[in-house]
């Protein structure tokens, strides 16, 4: 069993440590500080962090003014209200004046899947990826959550940066070094097939690429941790190696990896592409894993539709 | 210490100096490019206190880190706003003709990237007192500088809910930095309807006192009466202050005066001629 813990616990950790640091970070919070852990840095640094109440729309527009001040912030709530009930402020005072803002939002994918459709966010990535300026980012667990946080305050510019809820496995170790656009190749079997995952989705993807491997299929698995900007060479050299590829993630299947790879390689070099990820329909209540089941996002699914993209490629193939 | 009677008359004439500035831009663009006279002229008295009295600026220096920071939240107005960074220095009075053309540094709403003296992008309504209240805190409470910060809205603005979101937090965030100016005309871009018989904001002192905010009323084109109101603001403690100026949309040429067909619109040349005549007598 894998050791299990909290994204967004690991999220107000991070601030704490970087406020340590000396950073000139500010974190606001929507009704969000104790769920999403910004207390931590209010706790010892009062001045730095601040709940604007249940008002989505002015902490994003209240995180603009105090950037325009020099500050780096760190606006905090969910997922699906980051997305949607902020989404202009996110739009045209962040990303359009480039202000150096970070958006934080937790209860990603079905991770807050027990309250149901209200709270699942399933269509944030898509509904961000239009927005120029703004850097995406999925970390797949905790530790990716602590680099990727830091790696954001170092990057110039908005991001948004897309947290879970109850502690989640923990894939990476102290290792794992990912940079901002950069790729990482995480499992590297055989040029049978590629495998390209986001998010919570991964420990399924390297799940899948074991089962397949003990089945002779070499797969190679690469992590896309920042969906925006796309990191178009790893995912070009994948596609020519392995000339299939399957894009898994939880998130809706339009607009999110599995769109921007197919608009990638569907200019620059066509391949047979599987997209895995949610369905274009509206879910229900469960716990993250029912949902999992239900919406065919395991291991085993996985590796189902890798078998079923090789069988239809072999067919193609004079 | 209150204004001089010829200091007074010095910020009402560059006040007609800008609102020439504003009609004549109209003008120049054209139907085509068509901005928005009828909300430049109600806040012309406003601007040209805030630029040539209250605000602590330096045109040289653009960012300044004390620096007073203005917000304009009805962006649309943003015509006599260029006309006033012009007129101090921020950049060529020649710029002011390429307003929303095609590679111009003024941007049909204000833009804080391609525009020197812009503090803060804004002009999708509602926004502006949140973005106000974010540089505020800033200043107030992380870095304890002494700069104040501005906000002018729309009375229309104030149907947008985030308006409010703001003045919540702004009041309990202890912000008293934090100036909002109300320019209350009683139009919006409906053209035959005022704000109250749309959609009415009304009452409006009991509004903002409820939140917690300072609340002054003056007559938004009486110069002496804007100065006093900013004045007695710097003086007020522990909360923000709101001052609710009564104007009238179109002011100082005499066919745009309530007629909300100048919301947005270009004079023809004899109508310039004659707002011309009017400022300037």
């Amino acid at each position: 069993m894998p050791s299990l813990e909290s994204t967004r616990k690991a999220y107000g950790e991070t601030l704490l440590e970087l406020a340590r640091e000396g950073r000139d970070i500010v974190a606001l919070a929507a009704d969000t500080s104790t769920s999403m852990y910004t207390d931590l840095l209010a706790a010892e640094f009062p001045d730095r962090s601040w709940d604007v109440g249940i008002a989505e729309q002015n902490m994003v527009a209240m995180a603009a003014g105090l950037a325009s001040t020099g500050k780096t912030v760190f606006a905090t709530t969910y997922a699906t209200f980051m997305s949607m009930r902020a989404c202009e402020q996110i739009r045209t005072f962040i990303a359009y004046p480039n202000l150096d803002v970070k958006l934080v939002g937790g209860l990603g994918g079905f991770s807050a899947g027990i309250e149901g459709v209200t709270h699942l966010a399933v269509e944030d990535i898509g509904i961000l990826r239009v927005i120029p300026n703004l850097a995406i980012v999925a970390p797949a667990d905790a530790v990716a959550t602590r680099k990727l946080v830091r790696a954001a305050a170092d990057h110039r510019g908005p991001v948004y940066i897309r947290l879970g809820r109850d502690p989640s496995p923990v894939v990476f170790d102290a290792a794992y070094a990912p940079r901002i656009g950069e790729a990482v190749t995480l499992a590297d079997f055989g040029d049978d097939l590629g495998l390209v995952a986001s998010g919570f989705i991964v420990p399924e993807v390297l799940a899948a690429a074991e089962t397949l491997k003990a089945e002779g299929i070499g797969v190679t698995v690469v992590e896309i941790h920042t969906i925006k900007p796309l990191d178009e060479k790893s995912i070009l050299s994948l596609a020519r190696r392995t000339g299939a590829l399957l894009v898994a993630e939880e998130h809706s299947i339009i607009n999110g990896l599995g769109s921007a790879v197919s608009e990638l390689l569907s200019e620059k070099f066509p391949v047979r592409i599987k997209r895995v990820g949610i369905p274009d329909r509206f879910t229900e209540s469960g716990t993250p894993d029912e949902l999992r089941d239900k919406y065919s996002l395991r291991a085993a699914d996985i590796a189902a539709e890798a078998r079923q993209l090789l069988r239809t490629r072999s067919a193609e193939k004079p | 210490m209150p204004p001089t009677e010829k200091r007074i008359a010095e910020l009402e004439l560059i006040a007609a100096k800008l609102r020439l500035h504003a009609v004549t831009i109209a003008h120049r663009l054209g139907e085509d490019r068509k901005c928005h006279p009828g909300p430049a002229l109600s806040i012309a008295d406003i601007i040209a206190v805030l630029y040539f009295e209250t605000l602590r600026m330096d045109p040289a220096r653009p960012d300044w880190p004390d620096r007073d920071r203005f917000v304009l939240s009805k962006g649309h107005a943003c015509p006599i706003l260029y006309a006033a960074l012009a007129m101090k220095g921020f950049f060529r009075e020649e710029a002011l003709w390429t307003l929303r053309h095609v590679n111009s540094m003024l941007q049909g709403h204000p833009d804080m990237t391609k525009t020197p003296g812009i503090d803060m992008t804004a002009g999708s309504l509602g926004h502006g007192l949140s973005l106000a209240a974010g540089i505020a805190l800033a200043g107030r409470h992380i870095d304890k500088r002494p700069y104040r910060v501005y906000a002018l809205l729309g009375d229309g603005e104030l149907q947008e809910g985030l308006v409010w979101e703001a003045a919540m937090a702004a009041a309990n965030f202890g912000l008293d930095n934090l100036v909002a100016v109300v320019d209350c005309n009683d139009w919006q871009s409906s053209k035959s309807v005022p704000v109250s018989k749309l959609m009415s904001v009304q009452p409006l002192r009991g509004k903002w006192e409820s939140f917690n905010w300072f609340v002054e009323e003056i007559d938004g084109h009486d110069v002496a009466q804007i100065v006093g109101a900013f004045a007695q603001a710097q003086k007020n403690r522990g909360r923000p202050t709101v001052i609710l100026a009564t104007t009238v949309k179109g002011k100082g040429v005499s066919f745009m005066e309530n007629n909300n067909s100048w919301h947005q619109k270009a004079p023809t040349d004899a109508e310039l001629e004659s707002a011309r005549r009017q400022l300037l007598s």
